[in-house]
């Protein structure tokens, strides 16, 4: 008679399933309803930006692909007229 | 009749009555073609992020303008023509960019109500 975790464990998973999902990433734009990234103020694209002045990916700022061009443009449009440099070391 | 919004730099060798001059004749090369200007801003002398033509500060000026897209075309000509602007941007502003701008100067005009105020 097959006991109830019998049946739990009938399915074998070749490696155990990992959970590790520590905090749901959620798009910040979605959430606070903003429609537009401004190029001119250099504080809140530097959330985006590493040290060396880069655009983080997508996987560590979890930002939708929509706001995510929408980001680099900005950024780029920034650089462009030096209010954001394009390279540097310990920007923040 | 669209929206657009320029910026450029300008260098910080000019004298003030040079600058408005200077600032003068982008606002004429506007409204001459047509476009009307909405909003105005001089952000002064900046530091620059990166040395642009060896120069580390310069003077930041931002134009926001409605008008037909050959406006821009003369705009940017007569950018190219003067030397003593050494970076433009024009951009053609979506409707979020609109209501931004618009939120973005009432706060501004708000903010400098208040300054006097105090």
């Amino acid at each position: 008679m097959a006991t109830p975790n019998a049946q739990q464990s009938e399915i074998r998973y070749l490696n155990p399933v990992t959970v590790d999902v520590r905090k749901k990433k959620y798009c910040r734009f979605k959430k606070a309803g903003i429609k537009y990234v401004d190029y001119k103020d250099p504080e809140f694209l530097k959330k985006f930006l590493n040290e060396q002045g880069k655009i983080l990916p997508r996987r560590l700022t979890g930002t939708s692909q929509k706001f995510q061009k929408k980001v680099a443009q900005a950024v780029k449009r920034a650089r462009h007229l030096a209010i954001l440099p394009f390279v540097t070391d310990l920007m923040k | 009749m669209n929206n657009y919004e320029t910026v450029f730099i300008a260098t910080p060798v000019l004298s003030d009555q040079q600058l408005e001059e200077l600032i003068g004749k982008f606002r004429g090369v506007i409204t001459e073609n047509g476009g009307q200007i909405v909003n105005e801003e001089a952000w002064g002398l900046k530091k620059l992020a990166y040395p642009i033509q060896k120069k580390t500060t310069g003077y930041y000026f931002l134009l926001e303008f409605t008008g037909e897209g050959s406006i821009v075309e003369t705009l940017e000509t007569q950018y190219r023509r003067d030397e003593r602007v050494i970076r433009f941007l024009t951009f053609r502003q979506d409707k979020y960019a609109v209501e931004y701008s618009e939120k973005r100067r009432n706060k501004l005009a708000n903010k400098s109500a208040e300054k006097k105020e105090e």
